[in-house]
């Protein structure tokens, strides 16, 4: 009797790993095939019926790839971005927070859910009318677009943040209140250093944005030497659009800091998705 | 002292606040007057009435196709998405070992660019060399044309979006770890199984996640853009030319700004009052612990 149940529960166990491995393999094939293509020859990707595997590792295509485009500009430009984008948003994202979770103002409710309404609105439709107002400021072809708003503090990143402020204990700035220091020293010297699972969880997001958008410099970027690495790649792309071991590799090379940081930060990012879920 | 708090209160606030007036309300006010208006980037524009809703309505073929096209892709992949996600939510909960590497490989699609990933399935989709033909072959079936057939691009992005399910998957994580593990153990003692477990304390307790990200999925459904204009273009026969895509290329290529903000408002208004709908009919049906 005992043994059955134990039979039945490595059964249903092995099951689950089987599951399990099927749907890693559907999920990671994509970026295998994208390995597999970047080390193939050229006439080996162009094969009928298919080479699963190329005969000699072509690695020299990476190189081939690196140097077929301003990479080193772009890189440049992108942690450019990075930079701004990474202040502007812990800054304004941790301020708004502080006013939303450990403040109390007049209408503080309503705003906050002015702020949740916003996230329910479809984005595209400021797309053109932001479009024409950055024309008619003269911020086309800089990278003005895509850094202020940064600074305006977006309303997800201000709701995970909020989560975590209210998970501090009132009475530590409260006896800070008591001795007589300002909001601003109880935010930059209490909240703060408290709080760095959140901002760094907020940083590898805005990090992994920054680095990955695509729309901001379709936009605004008209300027070859302004543009980004993804954006560099797409253009990239429509010049080499059958080579594509070439473009595999350069695919590859573009998102492997995402997916370094990502394996390397996973915990706080995965945290952080688990605690921004939490609001259903 | 009150007065005080107030104002570091605003001011503390004051970045979302000012963000919410210059770069939200303001283009989408302007955008409500650009949209009676004939402007196209030049100077000089005239107030036209509703002749821009008009055409819209009467004589644009296109903006009747582009919302076919929006709607038969949020219809298709929503549900799909809202599935998968939730199944590999409910696979990702299981307590085996090696379970965070596995959450690590379904997750890591939605951390590579949408170029890079429209990069490899445009590959993969190909028509004679791609994998999926290839291997379609394999059983013996011809492959469509995946990205050209107007009949198989649509589907083409759907399966695209499918691979990144596993954003969906962490938010489930959370709300399936958050279910107090009494429940299950009481039902135990009553004797359900695993499946009756499933419909009648899992399901339930879930509901309010799966209807926002139903809601979620919907919004960001209705706005599909960026993965079109990246993997198919307008797309055979304007196939992929999906409402957003449409809009953007009336403003960006036509230069016809005034019709493009008339048609983000219509976007606007038919979107908000959809999602109240939602809201109001399946959201009373959701099961609230608190």
């Amino acid at each position: 009797m005992r043994s059955r149940a134990k039979r039945k529960r490595v059964i249903s166990k092995a099951f689950l790993y089987l599951i399990l491995v099927l749907g890693a393999m559907i999920f990671l094939f994509p970026i295998c095939w994208m390995l597999i293509t970047a080390l193939k020859t050229r006439a080996e990707v162009m094969t009928y019926p298919m080479q699963w595997l190329p005969e000699v590792l072509q690695w020299g295509n990476f190189a081939r790839a690196i140097t077929a485009f301003p990479i080193l500009l772009y890189l440049r430009n992108t942690l450019f971005l990075v930079v701004f984008n990474l202040v502007g948003t812990v800054l304004s994202c941790t301020l708004v927070a502080y006013a939303f979770s450990r403040l109390r103002w007049p209408g503080r409710d309503v705003w906050f859910m002015v702020l949740l309404g916003t996230m329910m609105m479809p984005g595209v439709c400021t797309m053109i009318p932001s479009f024409i107002m950055y024309r008619n400021f003269g911020w086309i072809d800089t990278y003005l677009p895509l850094i202020v708003p940064s600074f305006t503090a977006s309303a997800g990143n201000v709701f995970l943040i909020r989560q975590f402020f209210r998970t501090i204990p009132n009475e530590l700035s409260e006896s800070a209140k008591i001795d007589g220091a300002s909001h601003l020293r109880i935010y930059s010297q209490i909240i703060m250093p408290l709080c760095s699972p959140v901002v760094v969880m907020v940083a590898v997001g805005t990090f992994m944005w920054t680095w990955n958008d695509f729309q901001g410099p379709l936009l605004y970027l008209n300027d070859n030497n302004l543009y980004t690495i993804t954006y560099g790649l797409r253009t990239f792309q429509t010049q080499n659009s059958t080579d594509w071991s070439l473009l595999m590799a350069a695919a590859l090379v573009i998102s492997a800091p995402t997916i370094i940081l990502f394996l390397s930060c996973q915990k706080y990012f995965i945290e952080g998705i688990v605690m921004s879920g939490l609001k259903g | 002292m009150q007065k005080r708090e107030a104002i570091t209160g605003y001011l503390f606030a004051s970045p979302w606040l000012i963000g919410l007036f210059v770069f939200t309300l303001y283009p989408l006010l302007s955008s409500l007057v650009y949209s009676f208006t004939n402007y196209s980037m030049g100077k000089d524009f005239d107030f036209i009435g509703w002749t821009n809703f008009k055409i819209m309505f009467t004589s644009d073929h296109g903006f009747f196709q582009s919302i076919w096209n929006s709607v038969w892709y949020t219809l298709v992949s929503t549900p799909l998405n809202l599935i998968c996600g939730f199944g590999v939510g409910l696979l990702m909960n299981s307590k085996v070992k090696g379970i965070k590497v596995f959450r690590c490989i379904y997750y890591l699609p939605c951390v590579i660019s949408v170029v890079a990933t429209t990069m490899v399935w445009s590959w993969m989709f190909q028509t004679k060399y791609g994998l999926l033909n290839q291997l379609l072959a394999y059983i013996g079936v011809q492959g469509p044309a995946w990205l050209t057939d107007p009949a198989w691009s649509k589907t083409a992005l759907v399966i695209m979006g499918l691979w990144n399910c596993g954003g969906g998957m962490m938010m489930y994580l959370a709300g399936l770890k958050g279910i107090s593990s009494t429940y299950y153990e009481a039902a135990e003692i009553d004797g359900a199984n695993a499946w009756w477990k499933f419909w009648k304390i899992t399901l339930p307790m879930i509901s309010p996640l799966l209807f926002y990200n139903l809601l979620t999925g919907f919004i960001g459904g209705i706005q599909v853009f960026t993965n079109a204009f990246l993997l198919t273009g307008a797309g055979t026969d304007n196939s992929t030319n999906f409402y957003v895509y449409n809009m953007y290329t009336m403003a960006m290529n036509n230069r016809r700004m005034g019709y493009a903000c008339a048609m983000g408002w219509i976007l606007l208004i038919v979107t908000m009052s959809l999602s109240l709908l939602i809201w109001r009919k399946v959201g009373s049906r959701v099961y609230y612990e608190s």
